[in-house]
């Protein structure tokens, strides 16, 4: 007889490990990803090359500084996936240096410094993300106009300009604005929302121009994991219907105090990524089904707040950030009731 | 009442649906293997306390002969699986969790198969529920689907509280494993039968079947042969661990057993098919448990399939005839894959509890892989049929915060091993809880210890205290006693000791003046008599030599 495997049981596996979710995931951001480039050109993908790169090199130093399997954990792709989030959050405009520090915040302080994938409080790409946008508002902010305001996107050349932090040909302002969110948060003529919309040409079909497209392809990229079921329907309904209930709650029949219909809340910004991409990030979510729904309410929540009253318009970050802060709790105060034990 | 498959069904919380495995053993009917060069009989008691030996070495046994007892009432009878000589009565590997051997009888079969059977009481119901439940216990019929519970125990927990429902747990539902599935195609008129005695002991009012809807044929075989018998069939879906026995019964009806009771605490009776199939052999027929039927499959065998075979038989014995290859072996596995024993060696007997042993590729049971962080993902969650939280018990597990562990119901934790089958890293939960269970029995026999010691310390420490006060108290009587004494008898004694004195004193005065007389007279004599004789002064007796002189 051969050397004969000895462990306790269970002596069979699903066969699902945690590289496959990820690749899932990854997946899943092609259409999304696929909008970004077409509404604001290369630049996102820059992102996500460097990025990548980055991640897995400061994540192999790193794991070997600890003394861990470094390729038993760089194949688990969470690196990776922690890098693509970031670069689709990161405006296609960021010099080098500023994805280089942000992924050096997700992976080796939001991420190792708090040991490792799994211990993380906080979501790496966002914790990454909020440093940034507070250490650097102006370039952060500085968002591409999408293809529809700006006759064209930016080349490759162009958006390697960006990249390498050279004014490109046509200067920034060329191709560089507000957001929608921003815009409309930071409206001072007391328009009613159809005038806003009909002036403004950053607003599209049913939300802002270009976002409303991109929030497609993530919507897309989400109902796929849903029918992978890598991610369950718990967060991402939980966050986008408290969204959309405070979106019509604060309608207000879209006078000049309105604070913008559901569309425009669910297809603008970072809302899809954040509903089926960030928040669904499980070791920052809470566990149980239930307080999977009070996260995910509490971020939507906290999305509308940001958006509606805070100098932060697009700052899904924060609301992730603080639905992090807030899991423990959750999840002390949901633990589910033991078969057999009193209901 | 009538049989019925259309009623509600309880879906339970949780669970997996892992490959079935189960069409490869199924290929043919039962088949009998060879009788064994030697067999090797564990004879493990329940209740771990040792089994009183019936029979000693080199005794030659007939089949179903009784081998050894239990020590008490929830002890377990064991038989010979044919007839032979006892050759050795030692310890052997077994399998087990442990790996360590066990008690066993070492027999070697005569070849003739020579069985005593016990009287057949085959119209069972001219016989009360004790006669029937000694019949049972006598046989050494145990839980054949993996508890290993004396049946005639269970029975009679069952007349101790008003039992009101027998469940009949056919479900099967852990992979590789079908010989329920192929005993209840083979023997359906035997379990029904077995089901009866079951239902005349308990006097419950209704008994359910219950059986897995992916066991078509032996649907078939029981729904033929349970029509008109008042026992209610019902097909429950095909979700592991379904056949859980606390499961099973909210699946039936909707109630849940309550944490660290019994189900026959709340009046439900459970019993697995093969259980009942042995009990009709053994009330029946008279034949006591000797045999049973074993899945002997995997993809290293040639011959995979479901076996009649004697207890004791080496499982070597039975890969050998069910032509294993060898070469293709990487895993042995006494039981099902998800909660069966890895096994060390082949030279380990089938026992009562052996339904199954899988002899696999690499490919059927891959090598598990290497352990990574908990991403917190919730899937064991999701699946875990007792509703715990598998991640943060794993947590407390891995940091043992015992304490915690407890508060989140570890021991509701029915290792099912669904939560392990489903984790993305690869983490051995169920280890993981089996260890940390293990942990808080040696903690909670600590404190025991501890606690005894200490009532025991305080106990002797009290006792000290309390003897000492005694024995001051004793002292003091004694001191009390003889004070008095002492005024009561001290002066007739000190007059008598001064009167005898007193005379000591008047007969020591008189002797020296008897002497000195006699001095006197000596010398007065002297004095008369110097002129006679001058020498005889020097003869005469000197006084202060007196005493040392006589």
């Amino acid at each position: 007889m051969n050397a004969i495997q000895l462990h306790s049981s269970p002596h069979a596996h699903q066969g699902v490990a945690i590289s496959h979710l990820m690749q899932q995931v990854l997946l899943a951001c092609v259409p999304g990803l696929t909008a970004l480039v077409f509404f604001f050109g290369w630049g996102t993908v820059l992102n996500v090359v460097w990025l990548v790169l980055l991640a897995l090199v400061l994540e192999a130093m790193v794991l070997r500084l600890r003394k861990r399997a470094v390729a038993l954990h760089l194949g688990d792709y969470s690196a990776i996936v922690t890098a693509v989030l970031l670069a689709l959050a990161l405006p296609p405009t960021v010099p080098w240096w500023l994805s280089l520090f942000g992924i050096t915040i997700a992976i080796v302080v939001a991420k190792h410094l708090f040991g490792g994938l799994g211990n993380n409080p906080f979501n790496p790409a966002m914790t990454a993300y909020a440093f940034l946008l507070l250490l650097y508002p102006d370039l952060m902010t500085r968002w591409l106009l999408p293809l529809g305001v700006a006759e064209s996107v930016p080349t490759l050349a162009d958006s390697f300009a960006f990249f390498i932090d050279v004014e490109p040909e046509f200067g920034f302002d060329a191709f560089t604005g507000a957001t929608a969110l921003d815009s409309f948060r930071n409206q001072t003529s007391a328009q009613l929302v159809s005038e806003f919309w009909q002036q403004n040409p950053l607003m599209g079909a049913w939300s802002a121009r270009g976002w409303e497209w991109v929030n497609a392809g993530f919507l897309m990229g989400g109902v796929y994991l849903l029918y992978k079921q890598i991610i369950s329907w718990h967060i991402p309904a939980s966050v986008l219907s408290t969204l959309a209930l405070l979106a019509v709650l604060f309608y207000d029949g879209g006078s000049s105090a309105s604070h913008g219909s559901p569309l425009l809340h669910l297809f603008a910004g970072g809302s899809m990524l954040a509903a089926f991409f960030i928040a669904t990030d499980p070791v920052t979510a809470a566990t149980s089904k239930r307080g999977q729904l009070i996260y995910g309410a509490l971020i939507g929540l906290l999305i509308f707040v940001m958006r509606s009253w805070s100098a932060y318009p697009d700052g899904v970050a924060f609301a992730v950030l603080l639905g992090n802060f807030a899991v423990p709790l959750i999840d002390f105060y949901t633990k589910p009731r033991t078969f057999g034990h009193q209901k | 009442m009538s049989t019925s498959t259309t009623r509600t069904v309880w879906p339970i919380p949780g669970g997996i649906y892992p490959l079935d495995h189960k069409q490869q053993s199924l290929g043919t009917a039962i088949r009998q293997v060879p009788l064994p060069s030697q067999l090797v009989i564990a004879l493990r008691q329940p209740s771990h306390a040792p089994a009183v030996l019936c029979v000693n070495v080199g005794d030659h046994v007939s089949k179903g002969q009784c081998l050894a007892q239990g020590s008490d009432a929830t002890g377990l009878s064991i038989h010979a699986s044919t007839s032979g000589t006892v050759l050795a009565i030692t310890e052997h590997a077994v399998p087990n969790e442990s790996g360590l051997p066990e008690l066993c009888v070492i027999l070697q079969p005569d070849g003739e198969n020579h069985w005593t059977k016990l009287p057949a009481l085959a119209d069972f119901r001219n016989y009360d529920a004790a006669r029937l439940i000694s019949r049972i216990a006598e046989a050494g019929i145990c839980g054949l689907g993996g508890g290993a519970m004396p049946s005639a125990t269970k029975l009679r927990a069952a007349l101790l509280n008003k039992v009101h429902t027998l469940v009949i747990n056919a479900c099967e539902c852990e992979p590789f494993i079908t010989c329920d599935d192929a005993l209840m195609q083979a023997s359906a008129d035997d379990i029904v039968a077995g089901i009866q005695i079951l239902l005349h002991i308990s006097a419950a009012n209704r008994c359910v079947f219950a059986i897995e809807d992916n066991k078509p044929a032996a649907l078939n075989a029981m729904r033929a042969a349970l029509t008109d018998s008042g026992i209610e069939l019902v097909v429950v879906p095909s979700i592991y661990p379904s056949g859980a026995e606390k499961l099973l019964i909210y699946s039936l009806t909707g109630s849940e057993i309550a944490t660290g009771t019994l189900a026959v605490e709340q009046g439900f009776l459970c019993f697995n098919v093969s259980t009942a199939h042995a009990i009709a052999r053994a009330v029946v027929h008279g034949e006591v448990l000797v045999s049973r039927i074993t899945t002997i499959t995997g993809s290293a065998l040639v011959n995979p399939g479901n076996y009649c075979v004697l207890l004791g038989t080496p499982i070597n014995e039975l890969l050998k005839h069910a032509a294993v290859d060898q070469t293709k072996v990487s895993s042995l596995i006494h039981g099902g894959s998800l909660t069966g024993i890895a096994l060390t060696s082949n030279n380990v007997p089938v026992l009562a509890t052996s339904a199954c042993v899988i002899a696999s590729t690499a490919a059927e049971i891959p090598a598990a892989e290497p352990e990574q962080n908990c991403i917190r993902c919730g899937f064991c969650t999701e699946v875990c049929p007792v509703l715990l939280l598998p991640q943060q018990l794993y947590w407390a597990s891995k940091s043992e915060q015992l304490q915690q562990a407890t508060t989140l119901n570890l021991h509701d934790c029915i290792e099912c091993g669904a939560c392990s089958y489903v984790c993305p890293s690869h983490i051995p939960l169920v280890q993981y809880f089996r260890a940390t269970k293990a942990d808080i029995r040696i903690a909670e026999e600590k404190l025991l210890m501890a606690n005894q010691s200490r009532a025991r310390f305080e106990f002797h420490q009290a006792r000290k205290a309390a003897e000492k006060i005694q024995e001051e108290q004793r002292r003091a009587t004694r001191a009390t006693l003889a004070h008095q004494q002492l005024e009561q008898t001290a002066t007739p004694s000190l007059a008598q000791a001064a009167i005898a004195a007193a005379m000591a004193r008047v007969k020591a005065k008189k002797a020296l003046q008897d002497f000195a007389a006699a001095v006197d007279a000596a010398s007065n004599n002297l004095t008369t008599a110097d002129s006679q004789a001058d020498n005889t002064a020097a003869y005469l007796p000197n006084p202060d030599q007196q005493d040392d002189s006589r």
